[in-house]
């Protein structure tokens, strides 16, 4: 017998509705596609008119990412000939290389911020969403509801204390407290998540734990955190994507050494106004991570999108 | 299997006294679990709150500290509440608020809707779609700007090529007319995937057998579709607008980095005028002051529409 069913739709309809999505996936995949492509354009072929869709692909964008140039004299360019390839893609333009640019450094800060406060966030929310989920707490669900409205404040209203806080105790333009506020800002994700993953696993298996005879702490950690491995792991990769693209703070409240990547890359500049493949090459070099994330991210997205809300 | 002294004492004891020799007591796990959270939730949210609370009564400056700080009542909320250009920001965010929320619930719905048909490879291109909303908006923001410019960039030779019209005829953040929509348009494409994966779950969470017996009864397709469809994802929906509200109400990067505010300050969102405010013209007082009525228009609306939400679930 055939598998008919009414609310089946039919071949037609189903056909109709993929050509659809994939138009509109397409349509917002191309300022994607624009920014890795211009990432590997040469700097005329980045502004030609009409914009080039075919074009010869060159590395001067990465190589004017990484590294800070200055013009030279004639004969020193003759004195040191180029002894590398990024070198000579450099003096084509007439320009020596001085030494590395802020790029790494930068990328390095958010690299270094995004763990640290995920690792904090991940660990401080794990312990408090167990003990949301296991134990009678008074007002509890005052307690939950404070942790999510720390998060409807704009980030520039609680940015001005925190900025006097900062500037008082040291803190400003420093990993430690660019990693202390991420951690707190995604406290709120961090805890809300994970109590919702924690409330899935059945209770019967820390009880036969606590029948074996393991104490409350040995069945928090050697039952339940096994099996919230997963959750955890979307969680941190939640926080993870959030502490790499936050903005509002970093411009804010670092400015030279725990500046991260989002504030810097809008500022590369050429010689004239934006350096767009570098700036393409950086913010491609920025994106690709958290879309191969969100690949993976891509059963539990739905979840970490609405605070645990949503459950598939 | 042997026993050790400590479990043996355990064993002989009454099963309270029993836990604690063993370990901590339920109560002080809870609260050894909490602690940390709520601690450093309340040195980083809520001591700045009420620093923020008492800077709002006074004409504090950043900028200068030795200053005396002179505490001058509500002077600075009147100054604020009585500001035209405060309400020409609330204007500019109402608009950008009002039409990306309105755009992404019908394309969001309708995207959702066409995935539904569980057409072959629906979900692989799910993923794609979703891949614009979890960048950096400060990042894809200011590149944007570069696929918006009229000469070289690529929107708008997109827009001439189906248009017809002249790609240099047109400047989407230069214009006065054109840069409301250029931040709506953004916005849109960034998160119209949130609206739909949230639509998405809704339309899933509806049993088919409720389609078979309105199929029974002869109920038309489009009758279905009010009386079933509708209802069932009405929840979600307004759950995906609760969200897209708050952080649209909030936004700071993505427009920053797009306008900056401009042209002139037809763009400039409430954020950016508070950012202004505080870290420009260093008004740090006024600004608190300013900050306090963002954060209570932001918390009332979303109260009273959280209401209505969970009305809307008991039906």
């Amino acid at each position: 017998m055939s598998g008919y069913s009414i609310t089946e739709p039919s071949r037609y309809q189903k056909w109709l509705a993929g050509t659809l999505v994939i138009v509109y996936a397409l349509i917002t995949l191309m300022p994607l596609i624009w920014i890795t492509a211009t990432g590997f354009k040469s700097s005329s072929d980045a502004i030609a008119y009409p914009p080039k869709v075919l074009f010869e692909p060159t590395l001067e964008g990465y190589v004017n990412l990484f590294t800070s140039q200055t013009r030279q004299t004639q004969e020193f360019m003759e004195a040191n000939p180029p002894t590398t390839w990024y070198e000579e893609i450099v003096r084509e333009k007439g320009m020596v290389i001085a030494g590395p640019s802020r790029f790494g450094e930068r990328f390095l800060n958010s690299v270094i911020i995004g763990f640290g406060s995920t690792f904090f966030s991940v660990f401080l929310g794990t312990l408090a969403a167990y003990a949301f989920s296991r134990y009678r707490i008074p007002l509890k669900d005052d307690l939950l509801f404070f942790i999510l409205s720390t998060r409807m404040m704009p980030p520039i209203a609680v940015a001005i204390p925190i900025f006097l806080m900062f500037r008082t105790i040291g803190l400003s333009d420093t990993h430690a407290g660019m990693i202390l506020l991420y951690t707190a800002v995604n406290l709120s994700l961090s805890v809300w998540l994970l109590k919702g993953f924690m409330d899935e696993i059945p209770l019967e298996y820390e009880e036969a734990a606590l029948i074996d005879g393991y104490t409350r702490f040995q069945a928090f950690y050697k039952v339940v955190l096994p099996q919230a491995a997963t959750g955890i792991a979307a969680t941190a990769i939640f926080c993870l994507i959030f502490a790499w693209n936050e903005y509002a703070f970093a411009v804010l409240l670092t400015s030279g050494t725990a500046q991260t990547a989002p504030p810097f890359i809008p500022t590369i500049i050429g010689n004239a106004g934006q350096d767009w493949p570098a700036v393409a090459a950086g913010a491609t070099i920025f994106l690709v991570p958290v879309m191969v994330f969100t690949i993976l991210l891509r059963k539990h997205l739905l979840r970490g999108i609405t605070f645990g809300a949503v459950r598939k | 299997m042997s026993e050790s002294a400590m479990d043996r004492v355990a064993k002989a004891t009454p099963p309270t006294i029993a836990r604690q020799v063993k370990g901590l007591s339920d109560r002080a796990i809870a609260w050894i679990f909490i602690a940390p959270t709520i601690f450093l939730l309340l040195a980083v949210n809520i001591f700045p709150l009420l620093w923020t609370i008492w800077l709002s009564f006074t004409n504090y400056r950043a900028n200068r500290p030795n200053l005396d700080v002179k505490w001058i009542g509500l002077r600075n909320y009147e100054r604020i509440l009585s500001d035209s250009d405060i309400w020409l920001t609330m204007q500019a965010t109402a608009h950008f608020l009002f039409w990306t929320l309105l755009l992404q619930v019908l394309i969001g719905f309708a995207l959702a809707w066409l995935i539904n048909r569980k057409f072959k490879g629906n979900d692989l291109w799910t993923t794609i779609i979703v891949l614009p909303m979890m960048l950096s908006p400060a990042v894809v923001g200011n590149f944007w700007t570069f696929l918006y410019q009229p000469q070289i960039g690529l929107f708008n030779y997109v827009v001439a090529f189906f248009s017809g019209a002249d790609p240099t005829s047109f400047s989407m953040i230069g214009d006065v007319a054109l840069a409301p929509w250029s931040i709506v348009i953004v916005d849109t494409w960034m998160w119209t995937p949130f609206v739909m994966l949230i639509c998405l779950a809704g339309l899933r969470s509806i049993p088919d057998s409720i389609y078979e017996a309105a199929e029974c009864d002869r109920a038309s397709k489009w009758r279905q579709f009010w009386t079933i469809t509708i209802p069932m994802v009405l929840p979600f929906l307004m759950l995906a607008v609760l969200f897209r509200g708050i952080e649209n109400f909030k936004m700071f990067d993505l427009v920053v980095q797009l306008t900056g505010g401009g042209p002139g300050s037809i763009t400039e969102l409430t954020s950016i005028n508070l950012k202004r405010e505080a870290f420009e013209k260093w008004r740090t007082g006024y600004a608190s002051a300013y900050a306090i009525i963002l954060f209570v228009t932001v918390f009332g609306l979303a109260s009273i529409y959280v209401k209505a939400l969970n009305k809307v679930k008991e039906r």
